[in-house]
């Protein structure tokens, strides 16, 4: 439950937002002391259970004619596939692991095992989705270029299909990250990146999915011989599961109910205490066990991801209580509810934005400008 | 071309199995799956397992260890670069190898005396024990023997820098090296002295081989290097000297007046330079593109910029990485913890990291 509603955001006065912005500094900074071997072993943990999962994944879908053999083989390669990119790749990418300067964890050089390129990732996920989290126009994970997901995406009759096109979106959802960064939607506009730009960005797609696609849907059918067909679906089965599964965890960090979207003008000039602000209001967390955390790539601790987007992920769960207790001392909402609730809200926002108008609730305060 | 030894046969997997065993573990790559089975198993890399650790003479103590196929060999008197997990964090420190450049077991041996503000020192010393894995770099330098092996020569070492020449007399042994070697060496005192039961083992096995050890600190007059401690005919050596930088200069001193310093050959053992750290004072050097500027307190990506160039960057606020360079010298502190960083060579995000002194990037 949120513990604020819209309405009762208090405008915080600037030396309120960076007193909000020292606290949360103190916490990074406590964390970040403690950083050691708990954590390396950790992330190596999850690595090797990962790595462990697809090797067996792949090997029982060898044995995929016995339908267990394929459901099993199935379900550790899908969970195989959700470990390495939530909860390995993802983090590892945002230099979470770099203060071990183990060339194995890496953020500049690692990849991982989905269709996007690492380098273009960490351009348009660690500098463009954290930079400007949620300011509509320039957060281009607000709808990916394809649906609207807020109000103040001006309605056109495409956005009658809301709803297919981001069905659409969660069961190919790699290939939405992957292609997200062509800015198709953008071709012509004054933004535009151009025509040499596109094309080398298509070409470190290419190089880096035909290498995926060559590994789940030709080689590994091909080493099956006459099983080809069970390992195909087999291997493409994982990756839908994937898909779906960091669709549904990925559209309920910025867009349950509760959460804030910004426009440009307001965030200009900001100051670290509004740019932690504006995360905590613009992020909801989900509720779960450890295994679903783990699972989520600790995404289920968005807010704390979002003010803390370097810090081992594992740890969002240890200081997730002393955020809360902060934002209550503020007043400010803590965003946070079981996967059911949130993705339901999600759900009914990508269908009702499909019509035009779609302001539900009251008019958006914007928190951040008293402060500014 | 130096004799190097090869530690073990390289294997060589056929091409297309190679190319196959790397596609079916895309994008991570076959040894990131063979290390969870043997982490020496790993071809890309070159890593060794302690096989034993040895205690040598007062805070010192040798360490045997069985590198992968990836090692490429030595010759006497280089040394290495080793990695080393402490506390979660990787530490790299170059060490000479003391072990003969011919050991028929591929096992390479490092010695190591604790350092004072050493921590990796001390970690390999004390805590380091039979099975943790180092990782290692290849062999460097170019304090080795020539070849053919000169007739006579004359090994001087003070301390720990023993390890490199202690390195070419087992190699020269291995060798049935038959040329006189002189093999003089500066320890404190006797429980100092490293390796001083098998330099005697190898003068008794090897008539040609003639120690002399100096106690500094037992001797009347100090124990300092001086001409007496040489043989009557080093100016016929080719000399390898390794050691405290006083031990250097009053050799070099010597040899120098004797007008014989090309056949003096140095190898410096000194502990990483600390600089002082000096908020702004200092000159920012962006090594790559060969332009200096003069530091001050503003995140180094502005002065990169104000200097005319364009390093990668992203948010310039310290979330995204992606200004991360490599700092190869120097101090900075980080602006947002106010954090003064060590002087080694270290990632750092110069969005948000300010010039503490002199600082070398590579931009």
């Amino acid at each position: 439950m949120s513990e604020a509603t819209k309405e009762d955001i208090p405008r915080l006065t600037p030396e309120q937002v960076e007193a909000l912005g020292a606290e949360l500094d103190a916490i990074r900074q406590r964390v970040t002391d403690d950083l050691g071997e708990r954590d390396a072993s950790y992330i190596r943990r999850v690595i090797r259970v990962q790595r462990g999962l697809e090797v067996a994944g792949r090997s029982l879908l060898f044995a995929g004619i016995l339908p267990p053999a394929w459901l099993a083989g199935t379900a550790a390669l899908s969970l195989s596939k959700i470990l390495d990119n939530m909860e390995i790749g993802h983090n590892v990418m945002h230099g979470q692991y770099d203060w071990m300067g183990d060339p194995a964890l890496d953020s500049r050089r690692f990849e991982w095992d989905t269709a996007s390129p690492a380098d273009q990732w960490r351009h348009s996920h660690n500098y463009m989705h954290h930079t400007f989290t949620n300011i509509v126009g320039k957060d281009r994970d607000v709808g990916y270029g394809i649906l609207r997901m807020t109000e103040e995406q001006r309605w056109h009759p495409y956005y009658l299909g809301n709803p297919v096109y981001a069905t659409l979106l969660a069961l190919l959802f790699q290939w939405g990250v992957a292609l997200h960064d062509l800015e198709v939607d953008r071709i012509g506009k004054p933004d535009d990146m151009g025509r040499a730009e596109r094309l080398r960005r298509a070409r470190g797609v290419w190089r880096k999915s035909r290498r995926q696609l060559a590994k789940d849907y030709l080689l590994f059918p091909l080493l099956a011989g006459p099983f080809a067909p069970l390992v195909f679906a087999g291997n493409a089965s994982a990756n839908v599961v994937r898909n779906l599964w960091a669709f549904m965890i990925i559209f309920c960090g910025h867009f349950p109910d509760g959460t804030e979207m910004f426009a440009e003008d307001e965030c200009e000039n900001e100051s670290r205490g509004q740019w932690y602000l504006r995360q905590l209001l613009g992020s909801a967390n989900l509720e779960g066990g450890r295994l679903f955390h783990i699972l989520s790539g600790n995404l289920s601790h968005q807010i704390e991801h979002h003010l803390y987007p370097d810090l081992p992920a594992h740890r969002y769960a240890e200081i997730a209580p002393e955020v809360r207790a902060i934002c209550r001392r503020y007043g400010l909402p803590y965003n946070t509810g079981p996967l059911s609730k949130q993705f339901g809200t999600v759900v009914r926002r990508i269908c009702r934005l499909a019509l035009p108008g779609g302001r539900s609730g009251p008019p958006r305060r914007a928190p951040l400008a008293e402060a500014a | 071309m130096l004799p190097s030894t090869a530690a073990l046969p390289r294997p060589r997997l056929p091409s297309l199995a190679r190319r196959l065993g790397e596609a079916a573990t895309g994008p991570h790559g076959l040894d990131r799956y063979l290390e969870l089975l043997s982490p020496l198993w790993v071809r890309g890399e070159c890593r060794a397992r302690i096989e034993a650790v040895r205690p040598e003479a007062t805070d010192c103590a040798t360490l045997v260890l069985r590198p992968n196929r990836a090692w490429d060999g030595m010759a006497a008197g280089q040394h290495v670069p080793v990695s080393v997990e402490i506390d979660g964090v990787c530490h790299e420190r170059r060490f000479s190898v003391a072990s003969s450049a011919h050991r028929r077991d591929g096992r390479i041996e490092l010695t190591v005396k604790i350092h004072p503000d050493g921590r990796v020192s001390r970690h390999l010393v004390t805590r380091a024990r039979p099975g943790t894995i180092l990782r290692l770099g290849p062999a460097a330098g170019d304090f080795t023997l020539p070849w053919p092996r000169p007739p006579r020569l004359l090994l001087i070492s003070g301390g720990s820098g023993i390890t490199p020449v202690m390195s070419m007399l087992r190699t020269l042994c291995d060798e049935g090296h038959d040329g006189r070697v002189d093999f003089l060496h500066y320890a404190r005192t006797r429980r100092d002295a490293i390796f001083a039961d098998e330099v005697a083992a190898l003068a008794r096995r090897h008539p040609n081989v003639h120690p002399r050890t100096i106690l500094t600190r037992e001797e009347r007059d100090g124990g300092r290097f001086r001409a007496g401690h040489l043989p009557r005919d080093h100016t016929d050596c080719e000399t390898y000297v390794c050691g405290p930088a006083p031990l250097i200069e009053a050799v070099t001193d010597h040899w120098d007046r004797a007008g014989l310093s090309h056949r003096l050959h140095r190898e410096f053992f000194r502990p990483p330079a600390t600089r002082p750290a000096v908020d702004a004072a200092g000159r920012v050097c962006f090594e790559r593109s060969g332009v200096t500027a003069a530091g001050d307190g503003r995140p180094l990506l502005e002065q990169a910029e104000a200097a005319g160039l364009t390093p990668a960057h992203g948010c310039r606020m310290g979330i995204c990485r992606g200004c991360v360079c490599r700092k190869t010298a120097g101090r900075v502190r980080d602006l947002q913890t106010g954090r003064l960083s060590g002087d080694g060579e270290e990632d750092i995000r110069i969005c948000v990291n300010a010039p503490a002194g002199d600082v070398t990037l590579q931009i």
